[in-house]
């Protein structure tokens, strides 16, 4: 049985890494595009200084790679080591698209990373193009195939339970790619990466302007950006309205927090644009409402309703003790794989099993189990409201910002004005931190609005964990605490150092020639280097 | 259901492979990263010997990545009991390996001596450490390792921290310690030049000598173990899981296989061709040479083990008929057939790729130039 200590533990590390690997992974998903773009450029037109710009853009992209590649490894572990019930259920559908994540994408990418930086002198123009473009593809699929493992948690679809191999089992790959829900996160997470890179490009070029650094290069790269951006964010925008069309329909829950909707109303229903959600009470504790714009939101028409709490919850009881004969069965099952009748009874209950694994938590021997029981344990299929509603509120806030800043950034920079207005460079260097919030708010979302399941409906976080104790979870936190602390201290020292070194000036910069260097050579260098010229 | 088994069989060869290829890659890099301070006498010469491998780890590390990833999706129930089971083990080597993308992408970014002596040493344990569990967690599997299953498949895991650095396990884990640093050895012969080349050519001789030593004695270890031996299950390619069988322990059950199949003593005979072969080609000079008979040695080494816990893959010590096999521990067969079609199309795929990585950037590192290039390590 599982300790609840621990795996409140092993949630809050797994949320923690994960919060942390995507600090990085946004602005490795958006820059190689930005990358691609300006080499093409380069190569197109012959311009020094796209060159100047992909080679500048390259190094701080790289600083920003290597902690993604390191908290990657976590991730990557991380099942198997605290999620040992959830791989041994789920292994044989969620295994395939993380295995197919590294053949396919991480391949791809890491190998032509390093062609990337280590190979402008030894590839052709046409060859090192086509290696950029790689590794931005090559990114881009990690995005997806990851995302088709996180849908198959939000949306399970293309499995069923096997009660022969008491498992989750894949009944259709098709199915399981082409979910639904992955598509549109895919589409939604990734352009989401094209703003993060977006605005850190543009915050970094307004902040050379201001400085009068690197005039020439930071305007073409505000251009780049803010063209990008504008796109980009308009596209988050209306993706993010197809994602939560889509989570009306496989999570009533997640959507009910999303708009802190206790009670079911007849439509045409008010949208909370502030709430205060109070859990226990099950209600807001005050709320500014717009009318008309929730039915308009989520059903796009003026009178559709939508489910509350208070119509989830009942229905969740009904399954939970619905659910109760599917787990007894299998514990027959169990003993004799060839029960025939509890195979039947199995059967009969089987949509509803992770239903009577929630009750499990609170009522360990089934065949004891007290009505009061099964209403704690559909209160639990409610996630935490309050920190699901914010959080979404942030995304969507930050989200409108940043088209606000990208539209008055083309219109600047297409009237070739932005270098003049201070106010305006001085906000776009402020806007830096904003998509990385936005981000971080919205697998919040997603992730807290699952819960209490790691597979919605299918399997509860709670028998997910491993079976650790409290010390080993206590020491592996902690020590992932104390090592990501340091690595980000060194990251954000590391990438300050860079831009205020800034790019190297053009006549300097090709590898041949060399300019001014940022770096003293080591005293002892001059004697090696001699030596391999006399050998 | 002859599909299925056959699935499983292919899937058990291709873990092997998958194995094999990141003992080889990640091994190097790895191998390189230990003998660091060794081949390299002063910041110049570390910086040549990180960009031997420069452009390739991080694509070599892939490799162990997907050998986690293909362990997930094939045999999910190993990547669940094995990993939460070495827990304090898994986290060492984790925390060792994500401190190496940052050794390689930062160290040469400042010139401080303290910041590089600290990257250099980073790098050390990154490489000794995660090789040494490697090794040592195939060595476990050889004494077996105490967990159960509860009735709804939850593994529980009830050994120790210390329990898992038994003197074999750590055998093990030293003999695949001496392969990476022959190898790493080996690949920093191929690109550097002068005195760096004759110490790395020294530390390809006492790697191999080691790894051959360590290899031989492990034999005879083994030899007295008390292994595992199936007694009855539910057949190959049925559906199960993994309360259903029964097994016993025995002293030198793990050379029943080679018992009945003399063939297989030609897997660890070409373990220790490949030894000595890299040792040779090493002295005489031909790195490159000593290069692909070192990863000969690795498909010999691990396919010993292979061969000798078929078909077990991760005997349980204290409840023996719950060993994990590998026909209780396989994904279905829908997912082994899937699988086995991403791998036919991709493997070929990246290994064409990285070969052409490695041609494009092939012959010698040139000090001079690492110091006027601005994105060199
Ligand atoms: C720059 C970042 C960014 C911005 C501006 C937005 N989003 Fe977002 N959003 C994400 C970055 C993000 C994300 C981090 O990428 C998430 C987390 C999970 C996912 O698929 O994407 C996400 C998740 C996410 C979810 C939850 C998906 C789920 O539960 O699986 C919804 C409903 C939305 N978004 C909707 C929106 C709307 C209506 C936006 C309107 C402005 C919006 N997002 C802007
Ligand atoms: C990188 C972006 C991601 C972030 C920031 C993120 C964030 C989170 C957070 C905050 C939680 C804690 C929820 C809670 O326990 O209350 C969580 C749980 C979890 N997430 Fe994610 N997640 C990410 C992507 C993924 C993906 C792609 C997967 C699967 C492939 C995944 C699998 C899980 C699992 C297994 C848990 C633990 C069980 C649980 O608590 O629900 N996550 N994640
Ligand atoms: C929680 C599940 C996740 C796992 C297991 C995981 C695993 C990994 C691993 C192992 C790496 C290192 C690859 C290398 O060495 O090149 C990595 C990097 C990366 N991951 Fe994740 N990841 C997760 C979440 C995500 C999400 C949600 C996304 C995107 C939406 C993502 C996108 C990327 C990208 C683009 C990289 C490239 C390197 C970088 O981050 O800078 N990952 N991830």
């Amino acid at each position: 049985m599982h300790d609840i200590t621990v795996v409140d533990l092993s949630r809050l590390q797994f949320a923690a890494t994960a919060l942390y690997h995507f600090l990085f992974v946004p602005l490795t998903l958006g820059m190689s595009f930005m990358l691609a773009a300006m080499e093409t450029v380069y190569v197109v037109t012959g311009k020094s200084i796209y060159k100047q710009m992909a080679q500048f853009w390259g190094k701080l992209f790289m600083i920003n790679f290597a902690l993604g590649v390191a908290t990657g490894l976590t991730m990557e572990f991380q099942f198997g080591t605290n999620w040992s019930f959830y791989s041994s259920f789920v292994g044989d559908i969620f295994g395939a698209p993380l295995a197919i994540e590294g053949l396919m994408a991480f391949f791809m990418e890491s190998t032509f990373v390093g062609l990337m930086v280590f190979g402008w002198e030894r590839l052709s123009k046409g060859q090192h193009l086509a290696v950029t473009w790689l590794v931005a593809l090559g990114s881009n699929l990690s995005a997806l195939w990851i995302l088709v493992a996180n849908s198959f948690m939000q949306d399970p679809q293309g499995a069923a339970f096997n009660p022969t191999t008491m498992r989750m089992e894949l009944h259709s790959f098709q199915q399981l790619i082409f979910n639904p829900d992955a598509q549109s996160k895919f589409v939604h997470t990734s352009i989401a990466g094209y703003v993060t890179a977006a605005i850190f490009v543009a915050g970094i070029s307004a902040w050379y302007m201001l400085k009068k650094r690197h005039v020439d290069l930071a305007k073409r790269s505000f251009r780049m950006a803010a063209l990008f951006g504008v796109l980009a964010t308009i596209g988050v925008i209306t993706l993010g309205d197809a994602l939560g069309f889509v989570a009306a329909h496989a999570q009533p829950t997640k959507l009910a927090a999303m708009e802190a909707l206790w009670k079911t109303e007849p439509g045409p229903m008010p949208f909370n644009l502030i709430a205060f959600p109070d859990q226990s009470l099950q209600q807001n504790k005050g709320a500014v409402r717009v009318p008309y714009l929730l039915s308009l939101l989520v059903t796009h028409s003026l009178d559709g309703s939508m489910a509350g709490f208070d119509t989830l919850q009942k229905k969740a009881a009904q399954r939970v003790e619905n659910g109760i004969p599917a787990v007894q069965a299998l514990e027959t099952l169990s003993k004799d794989p060839h029960d025939a009748a509890a195979l039947a009874q199995f059967k009969t209950h089987e949509k509803d099993l992770g239903y009577g694994f929630l009750v499990q938590r609170y009522a360990p021997e089934l065949d004891k189990v007290t009505p009061q029981q099964v209403q704690e344990a559909a209160k639990d299929s409610i996630p935490p409201v309050a920190a699901v509603f914010w959080s979404f509120r942030a995304m969507v806030g930050f989200g409108l910002l940043m088209l606000a800043f990208f539209v008055m950034a083309v219109l600047y920079t297409l009237r070739n004005k932005v270098q003049d207005k201070r106010w305006f460079l001085i906000a776009a260097a402020w806007m830096i931190p904003i998509p990385f919030l936005a981000n971080e708010a919205g697998w919040l979302v997603a992730e807290l609005g699952r819960q209490p399941w790691t597979v919605f409906g299918v399997l509860p976080t709670w028998m997910s964990a491993s079976t650790h104790s409290v010390g080993y979870m206590a020491f592996s936190l902690i020590g992932f605490v104390l090592l990501y602390t340091v690595f980000i201290a060194i990251e954000m020292y590391l990438m300050v150092r860079s831009i205020r070194q800034g790019p190297q000036e053009p006549g300097g910069g090709g590898r041949s020639e060399p300019g001014p260097r940022p770096q003293p050579r080591p005293a002892n260098a001059a004697a090696v280097s001699g030596r391999y010229q006399e050998g | 259901m002859a599909l299925y088994a056959i699935l499983q069989v292919i899937w058990w060869l291709l873990l092997g492979v998958l194995l094999t290829g990141l003992a080889v890659m990640v091994g190097m890099d790895m191998g390189v990263g230990a003998i660091l301070r060794y081949v390299g006498r002063n910041d110049l010469e570390r910086r040549v010997a990180l960009n031997i491998i420069g452009p390739h780890w991080d694509g070599n590390q892939v490799w162990f990545i997907l050998g986690g990833g293909a362990v997930f999706a094939a045999f999910p129930l190993i990547y669940a009991t094995a990993f939460s089971g070495f827990y304090v083990v898994m986290l060492l080597l984790l925390w060792s390996m994500i401190v190496r993308p940052l050794g390689f992408e930062y160290r040469s970014k400042l010139a401080g001596e303290g910041w590089r002596n600290v990257w250099d040493w980073s790098l050390f344990v990154s490489g000794a450490i995660p090789m040494i569990v490697f090794g040592a967690a195939i060595g476990n599997l050889f004494h077996g390792v105490p967990f159960h299953f509860e009735w709804n498949i939850t593994s529980v895991y009830t050994g120790s921290f210390l329990a898992l650095l038994n003197p074999f396990a750590v055998m093990c884990g030293l003999l695949s310690l001496a392969l990476s640093v022959m190898m790493g050895a080996l690949t920093v012969m191929n690109g550097a030049e002068g005195e760096m080349r004759e110490r790395a050519s020294t530390l390809v001789r006492i790697g191999a000598i080691a790894a051959i030593v360590l290899f031989a004695v492990g034999g005879f270890w083994v030899h007295g173990m008390a292994g595992y031996h199936m007694d009855a299950n539910p057949g190959a390619g049925v559906p199960q899981t993994p309360l259903e069988q029964s097994v016993t322990v025995a002293s030198g059950a793990w050379f029943t296989n080679f018992g009945a199949y003399p063939a297989l003593w030609l897997v660890p005979a070409l373990g220790f061709v490949g030894m000595l072969g890299a040792l040779f080609a090493a002295q005489s000079g031909r790195s490159h040479l000593g290069w692909w008979l070192g990863a000969l040695a690795w498909l010999g080494v691990i396919g010993t083990a292979g061969a000798a816990l078929f078909p077990f893959l991760l005997p349980s010590s204290s409840n023996p008929d719950m060993s994990l096999t590998l026909w209780n521990a396989s994904s279905s067969r829908l997912t082994l057939a899937w699988m086995l079609g991403f791998a036919l199309v991709f493997v070929p795929l990246v290994v064409w790729y990285t070969s052409w990585a490695f041609w494009v950037m092939r012959g010698k590192v040139d000090p001079r130039r690492i110091e006027h290039d601005e994105h060199a390590y």
